[in-house]
C-alpha cells in the first residue's frame, strides 16, 4: 500500500511538468483550432533565452519574467507574420506550418546554444519536500505553479472582458465578430499567451530534464496525451489529464512487467489511440457537434 | 468553459486535386522514363546509391501522396511503417536466408495488414487528430523497435547489418547498379499500380471521401473500408519502400526510423504538391538532395533551411511542383502559340 501511495505521489510530481504543456497546447488549441506541433520547442527556445539571461547576470525571477514577455510577444510575432496568412488555408498546410517552424526552431537553438546539455538553476531548491523522499521541493514547487497557473487563466477567462471575448472568438467567430470582438487579435493573443505557458513549462521542466535543444521531444507527446485525455476544449481538464498520465506512467512503470523506462513513449501512444477511439473529446472536453 | 459549439466552420482537410491533374502525359513520363534509365550510365557508384536513395524515398512520398492526396487523411507516421517493412526485410534476409527479392512483397503485406489494423482506429479520427494519433505512432516506433524481447530478431539498439545482393546471372555491372535497376523497376510497377488505382472505382471512391465524406457516404461508399484500405495500400507500399531502403542502405536501426523520417516524407509530399503523383520524385529530391546542401553551408543548419523553404513554398507555390510544372506548361504553350504566328 506504501509503494502504491508513494508512487501517485510521484507521479503527480512528473505529472506537473505534462499538466503544464497540456495547458499551453489546449490554449493554442482554443485560440486556433489546431495543435501546435512546434509548442515543445517554442517553450524550449523560451527556456534557452532565460537561460542565456542568467549566464549574463539577471536573477532568476528577473530571466523569469523578461522570459515571459519576450514569449508573449514572440507567439504574437509568429502568429502575425507566418500563420495569419494561413487562417483560411487548409488543415495540411497548417500542420505543414507548424513542422516548419519546429524545425526552424530546434536548428536555430543548436545553431545558437549546440548541443550539449546544460544545467538549469531551480528556485526551490531540490531538497525532499516535507521529508517525503519521492518528491523534492522543486517537484512540490512545479505543482504549486501549476495550479497557480491554472486559477489566473480560469479568473482570467471567468471574470475579465478580454477573457470573455478570447472565448466567444474562439467558439462562434461569426457572431463574435458582429458584437466588435476583434477575432484577429484574439487569435494572436492565445498564440501569445500559449507561448508563456509553454515557457513556464519548459523553465520548470529544464531542472529535471536538463536543458538541451531535443529536451521537449518526449514531454510534448506526453502534454498532448494529457491535453487529449483531458479534452482538448478544457483548460481544466488538461491539468487533471496531466496529472493522471504522470500517475498512470509511474503505475504501468511499477506494475505491469517489462514496462520500464523504455516504453515509456509507447505508453503514451497508446494512451493517445485509447482515448482519441474511445472518448474523443476527452474526460472534461465538450463534444463537438457539426452541422451537415 | 461555454457552450457547446454549434457549427464547426468546415475548413478542408486538403485543397481538392482534379483527378485528371494527378498524373503526367505521355510524352513527359517517357522522358523521365530515359533520363532514369539512362543516367546510371555516367556517373560514379556514390550517385547510383544516391538515386537508388532517391526512387526509395520517391516510394515513400507516393505512398503518403495515396493516402493524403487521394483519400484526405494525414499521417505523420509513414516512418513507423517504413521502418516495419525494412526490419522486415532485413530480418528475413539475415536470420531465415531468405532471397532479397522475395523479402519485398513480403514486407508490403505485412505493412499492409499493420496499415489496415492502425486505420481502424484512425478511422474515428480526422484532420489534426489524425495528425497527432501518427505522430504519436512515429515517436514510439523506434523505443518499440529497441524493445529487449525483440532483441534477438531485431539486434535491438544496434540493429541488423545486410548484405547487399550481387547482379544476377553474372551480369556485368556493379552492385549499386544492379540494385539502382531493380529499384527501379519496382517503382515503375508500383507507380503503374497507384495511377491505376486512383484511376479506378476504388480511386474515386478515395477521392469522394476526401472531397467530402457525408456526400460519399450518401452514395453508397463504405467509408471506413475505403478509409482503412487507403491506410493500408500506402502502409503497403511504404513498407516496400522501406525494405528496399534497407537492403540499399546495408543496415537497419532503431535511429534511422524516428519521427525526422516521417517529417521529411511529409515534406517531401508538400514541396511535391499534394496528390500529384509525379510530385513524388521532385519530393523525394529535395528531402534527399537539400539537407546535403544545408550542411554544407553550415552543420545543424538544416532544419532552419528545411523550415524556411517548407515556408517559401506553402506562401509562394501552395501546390508545391504541380504548381511550378502547370505554370512552366502554360508558358511553353505560349511560346508555341507565338512561334506559330
Amino acid at each position: 500500500m506504501e509503494l502504491l501511495t508513494n508512487q501517485i505521489l510521484a507521479g503527480i510530481a512528473t505529472g506537473a511538468i505534462y499538466a503544464c504543456m497540456a495547458l499551453a497546447v489546449v490554449m493554442i488549441y482554443q485560440a486556433i483550432d489546431h495543435l501546435n506541433f512546434a509548442q515543445g520547442e517554442m517553450a524550449m527556445f523560451s527556456t534557452f533565452i532565460s537561460w542565456q539571461l542568467m549566464q549574463w547576470g539577471v536573477p532568476y525571477w528577473g530571466a523569469f519574467l523578461l522570459t515571459l514577455i519576450f514569449s508573449f510577444a514572440g507567439g504574437i510575432l509568429i502568429e502575425r507574420l507566418l500563420f495569419k496568412p494561413l487562417a483560411k488555408a487548409p488543415i495540411l498546410t497548417n500542420v505543414a506550418g507548424f513542422i516548419a517552424l519546429y524545425a526552424i526552431i530546434n536548428s536555430c537553438a543548436g545553431l545558437i546554444w549546440d548541443f550539449t546539455i546544460k544545467q538549469y538553476p531551480t528556485p526551490f531548491g531540490s531538497a525532499p519536500f516535507l521529508g517525503s523522499q519521492l518528491i523534492s521541493t522543486h517537484q512540490a514547487g512545479m505543482i504549486g505553479v501549476t495550479v497557480l497557473l491554472l486559477i489566473a487563466l480560469y479568473a482570467f477567462f471567468r471574470f475579465t472582458r478580454m477573457g470573455l471575448a478570447m472565448r466567444a472568438a474562439a467558439s462562434v467567430p461569426e457572431s463574435a465578430r458582429l458584437v466588435g470582438i476583434n477575432t484577429s487579435w484574439m487569435i494572436a493573443l492565445g498564440w501569445g499567451m500559449a507561448a508563456a505557458i509553454g515557457s513556464i513549462a519548459g523553465m520548470l521542466i529544464a531542472p529535471v530534464v536538463f536543458l538541451e535543444p531535443n529536451m521537449m521531444g518526449g514531454v510534448l507527446l506526453y502534454g498532448f496525451a494529457a491535453a487529449v485525455l483531458g479534452g482538448l476544449t478544457s483548460p481544466f481538464g488538461a491539468v487533471i489529464g496531466g496529472f493522471l498520465v504522470g500517475i498512470f506512467e509511474n503505475l504501468a512503470g511499477t506494475y505491469i512487467p517489462g514496462v520500464g523506462n523504455e516504453l515509456k513513449l509507447p505508453i503514451a501512444l497508446a494512451l493517445i489511440v485509447t482515448v482519441l477511439v474511445v472518448k474523443p473529446a476527452g474526460l472534461f472536453g465538450r463534444p463537438i457537434i457539426k452541422r451537415v | 468553459m461555454s457552450a457547446v459549439q454549434e457549427a464547426v466552420p468546415a475548413a478542408p482537410a486538403i485543397e481538392a486535386v482534379p483527378k485528371r491533374a494527378m498524373t503526367l502525359g505521355t510524352g513527359t513520363s517517357l522522358i523521365v522514363l530515359v533520363v532514369l534509365i539512362t543516367m546510371p550510365l555516367f556517373v560514379k557508384n556514390f550517385i547510383i546509391f544516391q538515386m537508388t536513395m532517391l526512387l526509395v524515398y520517391g516510394l515513400a512520398v507516393l505512398a503518403l501522396n495515396i493516402l493524403t492526396g487521394g483519400s484526405g487523411q494525414f499521417s505523420l507516421g509513414q516512418s513507423a511503417f517504413y521502418a516495419v517493412g525494412a526490419y522486415t526485410s532485413a530480418i528475413l534476409m539475415e536470420h531465415a536466408g531468405v532471397n532479397y527479392a522475395l523479402t519485398l512483397p513480403v514486407a508490403g503485406l505485412i505493412c499492409f495488414a499493420f496499415g489496415f489494423l492502425f486505420g481502424q482506429p484512425a478511422l474515428r479520427l480526422s484532420g489534426v487528430y489524425l495528425a497527432l494519433a501518427t505522430f504519436a505512432l512515429a515517436t514510439a516506433m523506434p523505443q518499440l523497435l529497441k524493445l529487449g524481447y525483440f532483441e534477438h530478431w531485431t539486434g535491438g539498439v544496434q540493429g541488423l547489418v545486410v548484405t547487399k545482393p550481387d547482379a544476377p546471372f553474372g551480369l556485368p555491372m556493379s552492385q549499386d547498379m544492379w540494385l539502382y535497376y531493380f529499384t527501379l523497376v519496382i517503382t515503375i510497377a508500383i507507380y503503374i499500380f497507384s495511377v491505376n488505382l486512383l484511376k479506378s472505382r476504388s480511386g474515386r471512391a478515395f477521392m469522394a471521401i476526401r472531397d467530402n465524406e457525408i456526400a460519399a457516404s450518401a452514395m453508397g461508399i463504405d467509408v471506413a473500408l475505403y478509409k482503412t484500405l487507403a491506410f493500408g495500400v500506402s502502409a503497403g507500399i511504404t513498407g516496400v519502400a522501406g525494405g528496399l531502403g534497407a537492403i540499399a542502405v546495408q543496415f537497419v536501426a532503431p535511429d534511422g526510423y524516428t519521427i525526422t523520417l516521417a517529417i521529411s516524407l511529409f515534406l517531401g509530399m508538400v514541396v511535391g504538391g499534394v496528390g500529384w503523383l509525379p510530385g513524388s520524385i521532385v519530393g523525394s529530391a529535395f528531402i534527399i538532395f537539400v539537407p546535403n546542401i544545408a550542411e554544407g553551408i553550415s552543420k545543424g543548419l538544416s532544419g532552419a533551411v528545411f523550415g524556411v523553404i517548407l515556408f517559401l513554398v506553402i506562401f509562394l507555390v501552395p501546390h508545391g511542383a504541380r504548381q511550378v510544372a502547370l505554370v512552366a506548361q502554360h508558358l511553353i504553350d505560349r511560346f508555341k502559340k507565338r512561334q506559330e504566328n
